[in-house]
C-alpha cells in the first residue's frame, strides 16, 4: 500500500524523541491541504503508539504505518 | 453553567509546582503535545514552578535527596555509560555538584534528541498554551510582572480552577 502512496510532503523526524515527532507532525499537516498526504519518518521507539493516538485525537487518517530499515514510516491524510 | 459545548476541544489543566530541570519537563511536554492534538491547554505555575516563566530561566537539577535519579555519563565508552554511579550524598552536597549533574542531564537530553526546556516552552507559546503565573507566589517571592515572559497571564487559584472545572484531564506536577 505504501508503495503506491505518493506523499504531498515528507517530514523527517529521525533522531528526535517525544514530544517532537508529534509536534512537528501536527505543524506539518496544517501546511498541506485537506485530502493531501503527509509522510513522516521517525526513529523514536514511542512513535508508533503516539502517532496513532495523535491521529485519533486530531481526526486525521493514519493510512499506513510500517517499519522500514529500522525506521518507522507513517502516512497521514489530512481530513480536517 | 459551566458545562461546555460537547463539540468543544478537549481540555488539559496542569499545575506546575516544581522548578528543577527534571520536574520542569513534564508540564511543557504534556502541554505542547496536547496542543499539537488540538486540545486547549492551561498551565498554572505556582510556588517553585513559577520561575519556569522567568525571562531568563536556567533550571538546575540535584541528585541530592533525589535517590531515584540515574547518574550516567553522556559520553565515554558504552560500557561506562551504562553505569549509574553510586555517589554518596555527602559528595552530592559539595559545591558545584548540582551544576555537574545539570550539565550531564542537559547533554544527555540533547544527545538523545529531547528539546531543551526553553525550546519546549517556546513550542507551548507558539501553540497558544495558556501560561498562568500565580499572583500570590509572585508577591511572596518578590517577583515583578516584568521579570516574566510577556506571553504569560497572571492569575490566582480561582482563575485556574475556573479553567480546570471543565477540563478533561487535570494534573498536578
Amino acid at each position: 500500500m505504501a508503495e503506491v502512496l505518493q506523499p504531498d510532503r515528507v517530514l523527517d523526524c529521525s533522531g528526535l524523541l517525544c514530544p517532537l515527532p508529534v509536534i512537528r507532525t501536527s505543524k506539518a499537516i496544517k501546511e498541506i491541504a485537506i485530502g493531501q498526504v503527509l509522510k513522516v519518518i521517525a526513529t523514536d521507539p514511542g512513535a508508533p503508539a503516539d502517532m496513532e493516538a495523535w491521529a485519533r485525537q486530531t481526526g486525521n487518517e493514519l493510512i499506513d504505518a510500517h517499519e522500514e530499515n529500522g525506521t518507522y514510516v507513517f502516512f497521514f491524510r489530512r481530513l480536517r | 453553567m459551566s458545562r461546555r459545548d460537547p463539540d468543544a476541544p478537549k481540555r488539559l489543566a496542569i499545575i506546575a509546582s516544581k522548578g528543577t530541570l527534571d520536574f520542569a519537563y513534564p508540564p511543557f511536554i504534556l502541554g505542547s503535545t496536547a496542543a499539537a492534538m488540538g486540545w486547549e491547554v492551561g498551565i498554572f505555575f505556582t510556588f517553585y514552578g513559577l520561575p519556569l516563566l522567568l525571562r531568563n530561566y536556567d533550571p538546575k537539577v540535584s541528585p541530592l535527596g533525589n535517590p531515584a535519579m540515574p547518574l550516567k555519563m553522556p559520553f565515554g565508552p558504552p560500557a561506562l555509560r551504562q553505569i549509574s554511579w553510586p555517589i554518596p550524598a555527602l559528595v552530592e552536597a559539595l559545591p558545584g555538584f548540582s551544576l555537574l549533574a545539570t550539565s550531564l542531564m542537559e547533554q544527555t537530553f540533547k544527545q538523545k534528541g529531547v528539546p531543551s526546556l526553553l525550546e519546549l516552552r517556546q513550542l507551548c507559546i507558539d501553540a497558544g498554551v495558556n501560561l498562568i503565573a500565580c499572583q500570590m507566589t509572585m508577591d511572596v517571592f518578590g517577583f515583578k510582572k516584568e521579570d516574566f515572559i510577556p506571553e504569560c497571564t497572571v492569575g490566582g487559584a480561582a482563575t485556574f480552577l475556573e479553567f480546570a472545572a471543565d477540563a478533561d484531564v487535570s494534573l498536578f506536577v
